[in-house]
C-alpha cells in the first residue's frame, strides 16, 4: 500500500506542472499564438522565485515563503511573455523563430545572473525545502483518500487543481473566454464584431506566460533542492500533453496524469516490485515517457482539433 | 551609383542585410550586458568576443573550423526542413544518433583498410540519422502528428538510446567518454594541418580541425544544387509553399515529407559524424542527460542563414567563431553564456527579419522620390529660353538620325 501512496505522490509531483503549463499552452494557441517558449517561460520563473527563496529563506519560510514565490514566479512568466507577444502580435513576427530566441535566452540568462550574483560563482541556486505538509489536518486522517492526497503534499498540488478549475470556467463560462477563442478561430470574424483582436492575443499569450513561469517553480520545488537553470525539457512536454489533451482542459488533465504517470514508472522502477527484478537498464526506463507520448500521439493526431488559426499573426488587411 | 542602389534593392542582398542587421543588434545588446555587469572590463571583454578565434591565433581559427563542421551540417538539417515547410527542431537527437553509429563503426569495424574506413563511418552516421527522422517523418505524413513534438519526443529517445548504446559498446570507463576511433576512421586532414597551428618552441600546437569542414562544404553546395537547380527540390519547396496546391498539380505530397524529413535526418547525423571522427585530441561522445547543443544551435544558424545552404556556411562560422571567444572571456571573468545571450538576441530580432527587410528599400525609394521631386521643381524654374535651347538640341538630334 505504501508503495502505491508513492506512485501516486510522485506521479502528482510530475503531473502538477505539466497540468499548469499545459494549461497555459492551451489559453495562448486558443488565442490564436502558439508558443513554444513555454520552457524558456517556465526557467524564467523558476529562476527569480527560486533565487527569492534563496535569498529570503534566513528570515521567512514555510507556505507563506512559498505564496510570495509563487507570485513571483507568476509575474515573472507574464512580464517575459510580453516579449513573445510584442513579436508575434505587433511585428507579426515568426512565432516559432521568436519562442527559438526566448528558449535559448532563458537559460543563457539564468546561469549568467546566478554565476555573477552569486558569491561562489556557481550556476546552482541552491534552497532549503520546508514547503512539504506532512499531512494535512483533518483531511489527512481520512483512509486511503487522506492517504493519496493529504500526505506528503505541497499546497501547489491544490493550486493545480484550482487553476484547472478556473481555466474551465473562464474558457467556456465568461464573455472573455468566448472572445479569446474566436480569436483563435477565426481572427477576422471576432473582429467584425468589435473584438480586440490584438489585446484578446496579449491576454492568451500573457496567461500562458504565467502560468508557465508557475509551472517552472511548481516543478523545481518538490523534485530537487536547487536550480541549475533547466527544467529538464518540461516545456516542451507541456506542448505534447497540450497537443494530446486536445486543446481542452479536462482532456490536458488527462493526458498530464497519464505522462505523469509514465515519468514515475521512469524514475521510481527500482521501487515497483515487479519491475525492480527485471534488469531493463535505466536508460531504456528513461525513454519510457517519450515513446508512451509519441505511440499515444500517433493514434490521437488524426483528428487534430488545433485551433484554425494559430500561429498565423493577425493581419487586419489581409483576406 | 546607380548599380550601388540597385545592389541595395535586390531582395537577396537585403535579405543578408537584415541579418548583419540582427548580428549588430545582437552584439550591441551584449556590450551593454557586459557593461551592466562589469563596466571596467567591458571594453576589454567585448574586444575579446569580437577577436573571437583569433585570440588564439591559427590553431583557434582551426578550433573554430572544427567546431563549425557540426553546425554547418545540422544547420542545413534545419535550414534544408525549413525550406519544405518542415521544422525539424529534433536535429539533436538525430546528431547523437549519427555519432554513436560513425564511433561504434570507427571503433569496431575495424577489418575496413584507410579510406574507405572513415566512408564507410560517415555513411553509417548519415543513415542513422535519416532512419531517426524517418519516424517523425512517417508519423507526420500519414498520422498526422505535427513534427515539432515528434521530433522532440525523438530527442529525448535518441539521447537516452545513445547513452546507453555508448555506455554497452564503445565505453571507456576510465575517462568516462566513448572511445578513441582506429586511427583509419579518423577524419584525413585536407591540407589543414598546414596552416592551423601555433608554434610552441620547435614543436607544432596542432589545431584539430579536419577535412571535414571540407565535407560540409561541399554537402552545403550539393544541397544548394538540389533545392535550387533540381526539379526534385523544386517539389518538395513546392510542398512547403502550398501543400495543397502541389497535390493539385500531381506532386506526391506524403513522400515528399517522408523524403524531406529523412534527408535533414541524414545531414544532421553526418555531421554527428563529422564531428566525432577527430582522433584522440577530438570531441568525444560524454554520457550525460544532456541534449546535443550542436543540434539546437543548428537552429539559429539556420535561420541567421535564411535557410540558404551557402549563406549557412558563413552563419556557422560565425556562430562558432563568437562561441570560441566566449570561452575566452573566463580570463576576465565574465560568464561565456553572454554569447548564448547574443545569439538569442541576434535571433530574436531575425524574426522580425521582415521589417528590416523593408526599410531600408523604403527608405532609398523615398530618396528617389525626394530627388526627383527636387528635378522637377528644377524644371519649373528654368527660363523659357533654356527650354528653346533644349528644344533646338533635340531637334538636331533627331535631324541627324
Amino acid at each position: 500500500m505504501s508503495i502505491l501512496f508513492l506512485v501516486f505522490q510522485q506521479t502528482m509531483f510530475f503531473s502538477i506542472p505539466l497540468l499548469i503549463v499545459a494549461l497555459g499552452g492551451v489559453f495562448t494557441e486558443r488565442s490564436g499564438v502558439t508558443n513554444i517558449a513555454l520552457d524558456g517561460m517556465m526557467i524564467m520563473g523558476a529562476f527569480t522565485s527560486i533565487f527569492f527563496i534563496n535569498q529570503m529563506q534566513a528570515t521567512m519560510s514555510g507556505q507563506s515563503l512559498l505564496l510570495i514565490a509563487i507570485l513571483i514566479a507568476t509575474g515573472t512568466g507574464a512580464i517575459f511573455s510580453l516579449l513573445h507577444a510584442y513579436a508575434a502580435v505587433n511585428l507579426k513576427a515568426d512565432q516559432i523563430i521568436s519562442g527559438t530566441a526566448l528558449n535559448m535566452f532563458a537559460p543563457a540568462f539564468a546561469i549568467f545572473v546566478a554565476r555573477m550574483i552569486q558569491e561562489n560563482g556557481v550556476q546552482q541556486i541552491n534552497f532549503a525545502n520546508t514547503f512539504r505538509i506532512q499531512s494535512v489536518p483533518l483531511l489527512g486522517d481520512i483512509p486511503v483518500i487522506g492517504g493519496l492526497f493529504f500526505k506528503n503534499a505541497y499546497i501547489t498540488t491544490y493550486l493545480g487543481f484550482v487553476i484547472l478549475i478556473l481555466a474551465v470556467f473562464v474558457l467556456y463560462k465568461t464573455r472573455f473566454g468566448l472572445r479569446l477563442r474566436a480569436c483563435g478561430e477565426h481572427p477576422h470574424a471576432a473582429d467584425s464584431v468589435g473584438i480586440n483582436v490584438y489585446r484578446m492575443r496579449y491576454a492568451g499569450v500573457m496567461i500562458s506566460g504565467a502560468l508557465a513561469g508557475l509551472g517552472g517553480l511548481v516543478f523545481v520545488i518538490p523534485t530537487s533542492t536547487n536550480f541549475n537553470a533547466t527544467v529538464s525539457g518540461y516545456g516542451f512536454l507541456a506542448l505534447a500533453v497540450m497537443i494530446f489533451g486536445q486543446w481542452r482542459p479536462l482532456r490536458v488533465l488527462f493526458a498530464a496524469f497519464f505522462f505523469g504517470l509514465m515519468k514515475t514508472i521512469a524514475s521510481a522502477y527500482s521501487v515497483i516490485p515487479f519491475l525492480s527484478t527485471s534488469d531493463i537498464p535505466s536508460d531504456i526506463y528513461k525513454m519510457v515517457p517519450f515513446i508512451a507520448t509519441l505511440i499515444v500521439l500517433a493514434f490521437s493526431s488524426k483528428s487534430s482539433q488545433a485551433p484554425k488559426a494559430v500561429a498565423i499573426p493577425y493581419d487586419k488587411g489581409s483576406r | 551609383m546607380n548599380k550601388l542602389k540597385n545592389t541595395l534593392l535586390n531582395d537577396s542582398f537585403n535579405r543578408a542585410y537584415s541579418s548583419v542587421f540582427s548580428i549588430l543588434i545582437g552584439l550591441l545588446f551584449g556590450l551593454i550586458i557586459l557593461m551592466i555587469s562589469n563596466s571596467d572590463q567591458a571594453v576589454d571583454g567585448f574586444v575579446i568576443i569580437l577577436k573571437g578565434g583569433f585570440s588564439t591565433g591559427a590553431k583557434g581559427m582551426g578550433q573554430v573550423l572544427y567546431f563549425a563542421t557540426p553546425l554547418i551540417l545540422t544547420g542545413l538539417s534545419v535550414g534544408f526542413a525549413f525550406k519544405t515547410g518542415l521544422f525539424n527542431i529534433g536535429a539533436a537527437g538525430q546528431f547523437i544518433m549519427g555519432a554513436f553509429a560513425a564511433v561504434y563503426i570507427g571503433v569496431k569495424w575495424t577489418f575496413l583498410p584507410a579510406p574507405w574506413h572513415w566512408i564507410v563511418a560517415l555513411i553509417g552516421a548519415a543513415v542513422v540519422g535519416g532512419l531517426w527522422a524517418l519516424i517523425p517523418g512517417l508519423l507526420k505524413a500519414y498520422l498526422n502528428v505535427h513534427e515539432v513534438i515528434a521530433t522532440i519526443m525523438m530527442n529525448y529517445i535518441g539521447m537516452y538510446l545513445a547513452n546507453y548504446l555508448v555506455k554497452l559498446t564503445v565505453y571507456d570507463s576510465k575517462k568516462a567518454l566513448s572511445m578513441n576511433v582506429a586511427e583509419t576512421a579518423v577524419l584525413p586532414k585536407g591540407g589543414l594541418d598546414q596552416v592551423f597551428f601555433n608554434h610552441i618552441g620547435t614543436t607544432k600546437d596542432m589545431s584539430t580541425v579536419n577535412g571535414g569542414i571540407w565535407i560540409a562544404i561541399l554537402i552545403a553546395i550539393v544541397i544548394y544544387i538540389i533545392l535550387n537547380k533540381t526539379t526534385f527540390g523544386y517539389e518538395l519547396k513546392a510542398c512547403g509553399y502550398n501543400p495543397h496546391a502541389s497535390k493539385y498539380a500531381g506532386i506526391n505530397d506524403k513522400r515528399n515529407i517522408v523524403l524531406s524529413m529523412v534527408i535533414a535526418g541524414m545531414l544532421a547525423g553526418l555531421g554527428g559524424g563529422l564531428l566525432y571522427l577527430a582522433g584522440a585530441n577530438g570531441r568525444h561522445i560524454k554520457v550525460v542527460d544532456v541534449l546535443a547543443a550542436e543540434g539546437f544551435n543548428g537552429i539559429p544558424v539556420a535561420l541567421l542563414g535564411l535557410s540558404n545552404p551557402i549563406g549557412i556556411i558563413f552563419s556557422a562560422i560565425f556562430i562558432s567563431y563568437i562561441t570560441q571567444g566566449g570561452n575566452y572571456l573566463q580570463t576576465l571573468n565574465f560568464v561565456p553564456e553572454v554569447i548564448d545571450i547574443i545569439i538569442a538576441c541576434i535571433i530574436y530580432f531575425s524574426a522580425f527579419a521582415l521589417i528590416f527587410r523593408n526599410i531600408l528599400p523604403r527608405f532609398i525609394k523615398f530618396r528617389k522620390e525626394k530627388k526627383a521631386a527636387k528635378a522637377e521643381e528644377q524644371m519649373e524654374t528654368t527660363t523659357a529660353a533654356e527650354v528653346e535651347v533644349e528644344a533646338q538640341v533635340k531637334e538636331e538630334g533627331s535631324d541627324k538620325e
